[in-house]
C-alpha cells in the first residue's frame, strides 16, 4: 500500500485543491508545498525499508485490473526505481517552492498540474505492468505541456507542442512494440499477460523481431533521455519552460529515458541491446563531445544549462551500454547527480532571471562582490556538475569512464574529453558572471539570496556533498539490482544463442 | 400450382425500442399541434423520455437475442450494444439541443420527431438482418438527417450543407440500392445468413464482388470513409451543431453496425478480399482525416476530418476482424460517441459576438473567463487524442491490440503515427484555450441545465470507460460473439 499512497497522494491532493475557491493563490502555494512535502515523508520509508542486498522487487503490490487482458495493477520499486522515487519526491517541493514569486497567475491551476504530473512522475518509475506503465508514461506528458505551454517564457507555444509532439512520436511506436511482445510471449508461453516480471522471465527469441522490438522502445527513452541526435526538443523544453519546470524536467522526465533502457531495453531483448549498444555507446560519446560544445558557446545561461544535460545524459547513457557494474553503477548514480546538480543550476538561473529579467551571461559580471552568499552556492553546484573530486559528479562520471575504458577505451577517451569540456563552459560562464568587475549598473542593487532561497538550495547541496563524500548511502542500494540485471541480460543472451 | 404464402409470425418483442422510439416521435408531433402553450415546453423532456425508454427496453432485452419478420430484424447482443451507443447518443444529443435550439429560435416540434425517426432508423439498421430492411432503415435515419442539416433555414451554410448531404447521399444510396440488386441476382437472396450460404464456394463470382463493392460503396459513405468522405466537412460546419453531434456519433455507429454486420455475416467467405480492400481504405482514411484536419481554423470543420480520422481506426479494427477487432471496434464507437458528442455539446454552449462560437479563435483565453467549460473541452479533446486514462485512449489500445493480433503490423504503426499527429490539431485548441489571451470579445458561455447535465454524462462516460473499461469491453465482446462464428 505504501507505493500506492506515495504514488497517488499528490493527485489525490490535487483533486482537493482542485476544489477550493480559486481566490487566495497563498492558500495553493502552500497547499502545493505540503502534499508534496508529506509525499517526501512518506517516501522516507522506501528508503529506510528497502534492503539493497535484495536485487528483487521490493514493497510489491498486485491486482487484477483488466483480467482478461492480462492487466494488472503491478507495483513495485528496486534499487533503480528507488533512488529515483526519491529524487521526484524531494525535487518537487523544491521546484514549487522556487516559483514561489515567478509564477504570477493561476497558481490554482500551476499546483494542480504540477501534482498530478508528480503522480504521473512517480507511476512511471514504480509501474511493474507494461500496460500501467503506459499509462503513465503518456499521461505524464500532458501537465509537462501545460507548464510549459501555459507558464514559460516568450516562446512557450512553440516548446511546448514540439515537445509533446517529439515524445509521442516515439511512444506510440513503443506501444506497437509493447502489443507485438504481449502477443510474442503470449503465442510462445501460452500467458497473455502485460507483467514485466513474467515477460522478463521468458527469453525472447534472438533476430529481427527482437531488434525491431528494442528500436521502438528505445525511440521512445532515447527521445526522452535525449539521445543525440534526438535532442533538439530540449534546447527549448528546457529554455521556455517556468524554472520549476525546467527543474522538474532536467530533474526528472530526462531519467524517464535512461530509467526505460535500464527496466524494459535491457531485460527484455538482451540480444539487441548487445547487438546495438556500440551504436548506443557511439551515439551517447557523441552526445557528450557535442553537448559539451554547444554549451560553450551558449550566450544564454539557462540554455547553456540545457545543452550540459545533453552532455551529462550521454555519460549516463555510456555508463548503461557499458554493462560493467561499474558503468550501471556510475549511470545509475550520475543520473541522481544530474537531477540534483542541474536542477540546481536551473534554480540558480532562475533566481538572477527573477531579479534582473535577463540571463544572458553579457549582461553580468562582478557578481562576487553583491551577491556572495549567491556566488558561494552557484559555485558548489557548478563544481558538483564539472566533476569536482568530493562532490557527486566525480563519482558518478568517474564510475562511468571505469565501465567504459573496460569496454572501448578509445569511445571512453573521446568521451573524457567531455569532462574537459564541461570544465571549459561552466567555469568560463561562472568567471564572466561572477568574477571581475561590476559592468552594469543594474547589478549593483542586486539583493542576495532570501531565506526561501536558502532553504530551498541548502538540502540540494547537502546531498550533493553527501553523495560526494559518501556515496555507498545509494549506491549501496542499487548494487545488488544491477548485479543481477547484467546477470541476467548476460544469461540471457546465452541462452539464446 | 400455387406458391404457398407463408406469413411470419409477426413478433414485435424484437422492435420493441425501436417502437418506442417512434412512438415518442409521433407524440412528440402530436403535442407539437396542440394549442397549448404548455404542451410546447412538454416536447423536449417527451422525446428525451422516448429515448431513456428505449434505452432501458434494450438493457432489459440484453441476454435474450430475438428475430422477428422472417429474420429480417435481428435484435441480438449485437444490435442491442449499438443500440444502447445509438441511445446514449440521441439522449445526449436531446439534452444539448433544448436550449441551443431555443437560443437560435429554430425550436420546433419536428426537430425533436425527426432527431427520434433518425435514431429509429439508426436502432433499425443496427439490428437489420436482411439487405431490404438495412435498406429502409438507412433511409429513414438519413432523409431525417437531410432535414435535420437544413433546419437553419436563415443561414445558407446550413441549407448548403443539408442539400449537399442530400444529394451525395441519395447518389450513395442508389449504389447501396444496385450493389443489393446486384446480390439477389447472384445469390437469389437478400437474407444475411442466406447470401452466406449461396456465396460459400463461389465468391469469385463477378456478379457477387461487383454487389460486394457496390454496397461497401454505399456503407463507406455512412462511415465516412475515404474516399466517399467529401460530404463530410461540409456538413458538419454547416449543420445545427446538435445535428452535427448526432451526425458524428449515432449515424456513424448505426453504420459501423450495418458495415460489421454485412461484412461478417453476410460476405464471411470473401474476407480476404474484402480485408485486403478495407486494409487500404482504413490507411487512406486515416491519414486523409488526420492531414486535412491539420490545416482547419474551423472547430466543427476539424472535428469532422477527425471523425473521419476515427472511422479510419476503427476499420483497422475491422481489418484485424475476429471477435476481438469487431469486440474493439464496438468498444471503440462506445467511447467515441461519449467523446464527440461532449466535444459537440461544448461548441453548443459557446457563442461569440451573438454568433456561435466556431472558429479555434474564438475559444482563446477561454480557460480564464470559464475554467470549468474549458477542462471539459480539453478532456474531449485528450480523450480524441488518446492520452490515458481517457476512453479513448482505451478504445485506440483495444483496437490496436486486435490489428497486431491478427498480424497487422504495418497498419497499426501507420494508425499509431497518425494518432500522434493527430494530437497537434487537438492540442491546437487546448493552446488557443489555456496559453493565448481572451480577444477582445470573449466567448459567452450560456448557462444551460440540460446542456451541463449532457456534459457531466459525457465526462463521467470518458472516464469510467478510461479506468475501468473491463467490463464494457467483455460486454462488447460478447456483443460481437453471435456474429463472429
Amino acid at each position: 500500500m505504501l507505493l500506492t499512497a506515495v504514488t497517488f497522494l499528490p493527485a489525490l491532493g490535487g483533486l482537493v485543491l482542485l476544489l477550493a475557491p480559486r481566490r487566495v493563490a497563498a492558500a495553493f502555494k502552500v497547499g502545493g508545498l505540503v502534499v508534496t512535502l508529506a509525499t517526501l515523508l512518506l517516501s522516507v520509508p522506501l528508503y529506510v525499508g528497502f534492503d539493497g542486498d535484495v536485487a528483487d522487487f521490493q514493497f510489491e503490490e498486485a491486482r487484477a485490473w483488466m483480467p482478461d487482458f492480462g492487466i494488472s495493477y503491478h507495483l513495485g520499486i528496486d534499487g533503480i526505481s528507488l533512488l529515483l522515487v526519491l529524487l521526484t519526491t524531494f525535487l518537487m517541493p523544491v521546484a514549487l517552492a522556487s516559483a514561489w514569486h515567478a509564477i504570477e497567475d493561476r497558481w490554482k491551476e500551476f499546483v494542480v498540474t504540477m501534482l498530478i504530473l508528480e503522480t504521473g512522475m512517480l507511476g512511471v518509475f514504480v509501474s511493474l505492468d507494461l500496460f500501467l506503465f503506459y499509462v503513465f508514461w503518456e499521461a505524464m506528458l500532458i501537465p509537462m505541456y501545460f507548464i510549459i505551454g501555459v507558464w514559460g517564457g516568450a516562446d512557450r507555444i512553440y516548446a511546448a507542442v514540439k515537445f509533446v509532439l517529439y515524445t509521442m512520436v516515439g511512444s506510440v511506436l513503443m506501444l506497437v512494440a509493447i502489443l507485438a511482445l504481449y502477443y510474442q510471449h503470449g503465442a510462445a508461453t501460452g500467458t497473455y499477460t502485460f507483467d514485466l516480471p513474467a515477460l522478463t522471465r521468458w527469453v525472447i527469441p534472438p533476430g529481427l523481431a527482437q531488434n525491431v522490438m528494442f528500436l521502438a522502445f528505445a525511440l521512445a527513452f532515447a527521445i526522452k533521455v535525449p539521445l543525440f541526435p534526438f535532442h533538439t526538443w530540449l534546447p527549448d523544453a528546457h529554455v521556455e519552460a517556468p524554472t520549476a519546470g525546467s527543474v522538474i524536467l532536467a530533474g526528472v522526465l530526462l531519467k524517464m529515458g535512461t530509467y526505460g533502457f535500464l527496466r524494459f531495453c535491457l531485460p527484455l531483448f538482451p540480444d539487441a541491446s548487445l547487438w546495438f549498444g556500440p551504436l548506443v555507446f557511439a551515439l551517447a560519446v557523441i552526445g557528450i563531445v557535442y553537448g559539451a560544445w554547444v554549451s560553450t558557446v551558449q550566450p544564454d545561461m539557462k540554455k547553456l544549462v540545457a545543452y550540459s544535460s545533453v552532455s551529462h545524459l550521454g555519460f549516463v547513457m555510456l555508463g548503461i551500454f557499458t554493462l560493467t557494474p561499474q558503468g550501471l553503477v556510475g549511470g545509475v548514480i550520475q543520473m541522481v547527480n544530474h537531477g540534483l546538480s542541474t536542477g540546481a543550476l536551473f534554480l540558480l538561473v532562475g533566481m538572477i532571471y527573477e531579479r534582473r529579467h535577463t540571463r544572458l551571461i553579457a549582461d553580468f559580471g562582478g557578481l562576487w562582490s553583491v551577491v556572495p552568499a549567491f556566488s558561494a552556492l552557484f559555485m558548489v553546484v557548478v563544481l558538483s556538475s564539472l566533476g569536482l573530486p568530493g562532490l557527486n559528479g566525480f563519482v558518478g562520471e568517474f564510475l562511468v569512464l571505469v565501465g567504459a575504458f573496460q569496454t572501448s577505451p578509445w569511445l571512453a577517451a573521446v568521451a573524457t574529453s567531455g569532462i574537459v569540456f564541461a570544465a571549459v563552459y561552466l567555469l568560463w560562464m561562472y568567471q564572466r558572471v561572477i568574477f571581475g568587475e561590476v559592468t552594469h549598473q543594474a547589478n549593483r542593487s542586486l539583493p542576495d539570496l532570501s531565506p526561501r532561497e536558502w532553504a530551498l538550495l541548502v538540502p540540494v547541496v547537502v546531498l550533493i556533498v553527501w553523495i560526494g563524500v559518501y556515496p555507498t548511502a545509494f549506491t549501496g542500494k542499487t548494487e545488488a539490482t544491477l548485479e543481477a540485471l547484467i546477470a541476467q541480460v548476460r544469461a540471457k543472451a546465452s541462452v539464446a544463442q | 400450382m400455387t406458391a404457398d404464402l407463408v406469413f411470419p409470425v409477426v413478433l414485435l418483442g424484437p422492435l420493441l425500442p425501436t417502437l418506442i422510439v417512434l412512438a415518442a416521435g409521433a407524440l412528440v408531433l402530436l403535442l407539437d399541434l396542440l394549442p397549448l402553450h404548455q404542451a410546447r415546453e412538454l416536447i423536449g423532456p417527451v422525446a428525451l423520455a422516448g429515448v431513456v425508454g428505449a434505452l432501458l427496453a434494450t438493457l432489459a432485452r440484453w441476454g435474450t437475442p430475438g428475430r422477428a419478420f422472417s429474420d429480417m430484424v435481428v435484435l441480438d447482443n449485437f444490435a442491442l450494444f449499438v443500440n444502447v451507443v445509438i441511445c446514449y447518443a440521441a439522449a445526449l444529443i436531446l439534452l444539448l439541443s433544448m436550449d441551443y435550439l431555443r437560443r437560435s429560435g429554430a425550436e420546433s416540434g419536428e426537430y425533436y420527431a425527426l432527431v427520434l425517426f433518425a435514431t429509429a432508423g439508426m436502432m433499425l439498421l443496427a439490428a437489420a438482418g436482411d439487405l431490404v430492411v438495412l435498406f429502409l432503415a438507412l433511409e429513414l435515419m438519413s432523409l431525417s438527417l437531410y432535414v435535420l442539416a437544413g433546419l437553419f433555414t436563415q443561414a445558407l451554410a446550413s441549407s448548403e450543407a443539408s442539400m449537399k448531404y442530400f444529394i451525395l447521399g441519395a447518389f450513395a444510396s442508389s449504389f447501396l440500392l444496385y450493389g443489393i440488386a446486384l446480390m439477389y441476382g447472384a445469390t437469389g437472396t437478400t437474407n444475411l445468413d442466406r447470401i452466406a450460404a449461396a456465396a460459400a464456394g463461389r465468391s469469385h463470382d463477378p456478379l457477387f464482388m461487383i454487389g460486394m463493392g457496390l454496397l461497401l460503396v454505399g456503407l463507406g459513405f455512412k462511415t465516412s470513409s475515404v474516399p466517399f468522405h467529401m460530404w463530410v466537412p461540409d456538413v458538419y460546419q454547416g449543420a445545427p451543431t446538435s445535428v452535427t453531434a448526432l451526425i458524428a456519433t449515432g449515424s456513424k455507429a448505426a453504420a459501423f453496425a450495418a458495415l460489421i454486420r454485412v461484412l461478417t455475416v453476410a460476405f464471411r467467405g470473401a474476407q480476404p478480399d474484402w480485408t485486403a480492400l478495407l486494409w487500404i481504405v482504413a490507411a487512406l482514411t486515416m491519414t486523409v482525416g488526420n492531414v486535412a484536419a491539420i490545416a482547419q481554423s474551423n472547430l466543427k470543420r476539424m472535428l469532422a476530418y477527425s471523425s473521419i480520422a476515427h472511422a479510419g481506426y476503427m476499420l483497422v479494427g475491422l481489418v484485424a476482424g475476429g471477435m476481438s477487432g469487431a469486440g474493439a471496434v464496438l468498444f471503440y464507437l462506445l467511447t467515441y460517441t461519449f467523446t464527440t458528442a461532449g466535444a459537440f455539446g461544448v461548441i453548443t454552449l459557446c457563442e461569440r459576438a451573438r454568433d456561435e462560437a466556431v472558429e479555434v479563435g474564438d475559444y482563446a483565453g477561454l480557460a480564464e473567463r470559464h475554467p470549468v467549460l474549458a477542462a471539459a473541452l480539453g478532456l474531449f479533446l485528450l480523450s480524441l487524442i488518446g492520452v490515458p486514462p481517457l476512453a479513448g485512449f482505451v478504445g485506440k489500445f483495444y483496437v490496436f491490440a486486435a490489428a497486431v493480433r491478427a498480424g497487422y503490423l504495418w497498419l497499426t504503426v501507420a494508425a499509431v503515427l497518425n494518432s500522434a499527429l493527430a494530437a497537434y490539431y487537438y492540442l491546437r485548441v487546448v493552446v488557443y484555450m489555456y496559453m493565448r489571451a481572451p480577444e477582445s470579445t470573449p466567448v459567452a458561455y450560456t448557462p444551460s441545465l440540460a446542456g451541463a447535465l449532457a456534459l457531466v454524462v459525457a465526462l463521467v462516460g470518458i472516464v469510467a470507460l478510461g479506468v475501468v473499461p473491463a467490463p464494457f469491453v467483455d460486454l462488447a465482446q460478447a456483443a460481437v460473439a453471435p456474429l463472429v462464428r
